[in-house]
């Protein structure tokens, strides 16, 4: 066989018989790069970053109360005395340093760990990364929350995972379907790798799982024994003083456990972990190798001289502050604004109001009609992986002040009423042609 | 060749179709640049006038999509401006972009367009949908397309096959503008025509065949590149292809339209045109049809581009 193109081609002839697709690679890619293509709610988004719409969709922290001129000032003693630590190559396993401040920043949740269970990666999105490659063949279940995080699902899909969704409640995954998930799987006769879930102030939910939950969730767990991935980006950032312990706290085998700084710091320096038991972390830093060396040194020892020279729970603390200001302004002006039949939860921590449309309605297809109103949220479908939410959407309070969010859910709750208006017009069309107008999730029960 | 001095890309906007626009702006900024031009491209926003008054530029592209881009209203603020720009005037824009109007225009030419009817949400309302949709099966026969009547990209665009798809087509029309513009669906070779003036009278460039993966030329399939099969010519044959020519070079001089326009047509088993729709701000990108036109007939973009800013000038001078 010869790569070469045969030289007696009639190439006229080839010409006309095979047109251009205007991507000479496309026949070349793996099979999970069919997925990745152009949609129209991709590009419905390019306008949402446009100051004319409020934008209710990103989950982009607020880092405006971050004192620069500490930073600055760390960065720049930085590289000032460790700057040929600082622009090395690092450890595979992340900066011994920054592993021991990890521990400490793990302990309001209940976590004693040892700082050589800990993997810094590339963003806790790294660690779901790691954690999925080394688990997870082609086909594989994953358990997962419904509706679940977008970027863990993106994560899965890459590596061509099957994703269960199992029902939540107001207070989170509940135990009897997670029970009847792991049995129907089984008994279908497909392996389970792990549930993932986000216990604390979930995205996109919005909920936390009770103390009692997240017991009985590690219980069935333990009984079925499937792994634990447990997700908490948002664990300090309850709004009552309340910091929800971890499931991981009670249970070191079971559990592997993803943190952030990206919402107690600074996501731009792209750092997070994974704590996980001896055997799986000794994987994790092979396959965190084989991916990118090492995580980058600069931002680790920024994050340690900020943990180490700054009172950073005191900025948790003042973030939180923030962020509960804005849970209100939404829920007040959903209490006031919202028309009848739509139902949101009532989260106590994290970024996201989980809203549940008035029957029938289609928050994808409104999309659109939101746009032209200059508001923008992200439809709930984007948070399953079987094509089920349509009737719900996420809208965060992170990033929009008060006064942008009142005015962001005004106009969501005029769209909504012209959307039931075309609703009521069209009659009962919907249902039978697009699945999971119904889905069960939270605050639906 | 005249020094064009400064020229302003404009990209962007509030439409739904503002990523297109950015990635057909930037293509043709890269382009004006590699043929040696002074570019700058900005997006549509509340700072526009100003800044047009404070920092003229010497000539405008404006790539703007969809409403405000198409309809006229970016052409008027250039006009009242008085800077000369490419594209057609705001009046003929208005008329080009709102599909019933432009395939009334040209149907009163001579050109053949699709049977269709054009519906507003409260007409539904107001007289009962059932009745009027089963109305609108009856006339036009299935399959029939469903489209906003103003705006691109195949935004709110459905293919219905069957009666019962009708309603949630319609829904999700109407979720991007109003009124729907409700059309017979021919069945044929989808071609897209593009229509050059660089100051000596329209002329069309060669066919592009479109043939969607999917077999629907959807967002996705226009917008991923390898998700659709192009041919450049079209596989027509010689009378086909002059007739879908002549059709767009009509078309283009029916509404008025100066500089480029593209007309989208479907040739029917009998080698008939159908003009669907014509674009007065043809997409730019990389998987946009004008520019695999342009490359066709054997020309550059960024000469093309600067040809066209040039007779812009010319005309504005003339005017």
């Amino acid at each position: 066989m010869s790569p070469q193109p045969s030289p007696n081609r009639k190439t006229t002839d080839a010409a006309a018989a095979t047109g251009s697709r205007l991507d000479s690679y496309v026949d070349r890619y793996a099979t999970r790069t069919h997925g990745m293509t152009a949609s129209e709610v991709r590009s419905l988004f390019a306008v949402a970053s446009r100051p004319e719409v409020v934008s209710l969709a990103g989950g982009m922290p607020n880092i405006s109360g971050l004192p620069l001129d500490v930073v600055g000032s760390l960065v720049n003693d930085l590289v000032a005395k460790r700057g040929m630590t600082a622009l090395q190559y690092g450890s595979g396993q992340g900066d011994p340093t920054l592993r021991e401040h990890i521990c400490d920043v793990m302990r309001p949740v209940g976590i004693v760990a040892h700082p050589d269970d800990v993997t810094v990666t590339v963003g806790s999105q790294q660690a779901l990364d790691l954690v999925t490659r080394i688990f997870i063949d082609p086909g594989d279940v994953i358990l997962a929350e419904a509706p679940s995080y977008v970027g863990a699902l993106g994560t899965f899909r890459s590596y061509q995972a099957s994703v269960v969704h199992v029902e939540m409640d107001d207070h989170g995954l509940v135990p009897e379907r997670l029970s009847a998930a792991i049995e129907a799987v089984r008994a279908a006769g497909k392996p389970i790798k792990f549930l993932y879930t986000i216990p604390s102030y979930h995205n996109p939910a919005g909920v936390s799982m009770t103390a009692a939950r997240r017991a009985e969730v590690l219980e069935i767990c333990r009984r079925a024994d499937v792994l634990i991935i447990e997700d908490d980006p948002y664990g300090l950032l309850g709004f009552d003083g309340e910091v929800p312990r971890a499931i991981r706290a009670d249970d070191a085998e079971q559990v592997i456990y993803l943190g952030s700084f990206s919402k107690t710091f600074a996501p731009g320096l792209r750092v997070g972990w994974a704590l996980a038991p001896h055997a799986v972390r000794e994987k994790l830093v092979l396959a965190a190798e084989n991916s990118v060396l090492c995580p980058p040194a600069f931002s680790q020892l920024t994050v340690s001289e900020y943990l180490a020279n700054h009172d950073w729970m005191a900025q948790v603390k003042d973030f939180r502050e923030t962020y509960r200001e804005r849970r209100d302004a939404m829920l007040e002006a959903l209490d006031d604004l919202m028309p009848a039949g739509a139902h949101w939860t009532r989260p106590t921590g994290g970024f996201y109001v989980w809203l549940t449309l008035p029957e029938g309605i289609d928050a994808k297809a409104m999309l659109p009609r939101a746009v032209t109103s200059r508001v923008a949220y992200v439809p709930g479908t984007a948070f399953f992986a079987d094509g089920f939410g349509s009737r719900s959407m996420r809208l965060s309070y992170c990033y929009p002040t008060p006064e942008r969010i009142r005015e962001g859910v005004r106009r969501l709750a005029q769209v909504i009423e012209q959307e039931m208006e075309l609703r009521a017009t069209f009659g009962a069309w919907g249902a039978a042609q697009r699945p999971g107008l119904d889905a069960p999730a939270p605050d639906q029960s | 060749m005249t020094d064009l001095g400064r020229v302003l890309v404009l990209a962007g906007g509030l439409s739904h179709e503002r990523d297109v626009s950015l990635r057909s702006g930037r293509r043709v900024a890269e382009a004006l640049r590699e043929v040696g031009l002074d570019v700058e491209q900005r997006d549509a926003d509340a700072d526009l006038l100003t800044s047009l008054r404070q920092d003229a530029p010497d000539v405008v592209f404006p790539l703007l999509h969809g409403v405000s881009g198409e309809d006229g209203a970016i052409q008027e603020v250039l006009s009242l401006a008085g800077l000369p720009y490419v594209g057609s005037a705001p009046a003929a824009c208005r008329l080009a972009f709102d599909k019933p109007v432009a395939k009334a225009i040209v149907r009163r030419a001579g050109i053949a367009t699709p049977p269709s009817a054009v519906l507003s949400q409260s007409t539904f309302r107001e007289l009962g949908a059932g009745v009027l949709l089963d109305a609108l099966v009856a006339r036009l026969g299935l399959p029939l397309v469903v489209k906003p009547s103003r705006g691109g990209s195949a935004l709110g665009t459905t293919v219905v096959r069957s009666a019962d798809e009708l309603p949630a087509a319609m829904v999700e029309c109407f979720a991007y503008g109003e009124p729907a513009l409700i059309e017979q669906w021919i069945d044929g070779t989808e071609v897209a025509v593009a229509v050059l003036d660089t100051g000596d009278g329209p002329r069309a460039l060669p066919a592009v065949e479109i043939v969607p993966e999917s077999g629907t030329y959807d967002y996705h399939a226009r917008y991923t590149a390898g998700a659709t099969e192009f041919f450049v010519p079209a596989r027509l044959d010689a009378e086909a292809a002059g007739a879908v020519a002549q059709v767009a070079v009509a078309a283009h001089q029916t509404l008025g339209l100066s500089d480029l326009s593209r007309t989208d047509l479907i040739v029917d088993r009998d080698g008939v045109p159908w003009l669907l729709d014509v674009n007065v701000a043809p997409g730019m990108t990389e998987t946009s049809l004008l520019p695999q036109a342009v490359q066709a007939a054997g020309l550059d973009l960024g000469v093309l581009a600067r040809e066209l800013l040039a007779a812009a000038v010319d005309r504005h001078s003339r005017t």
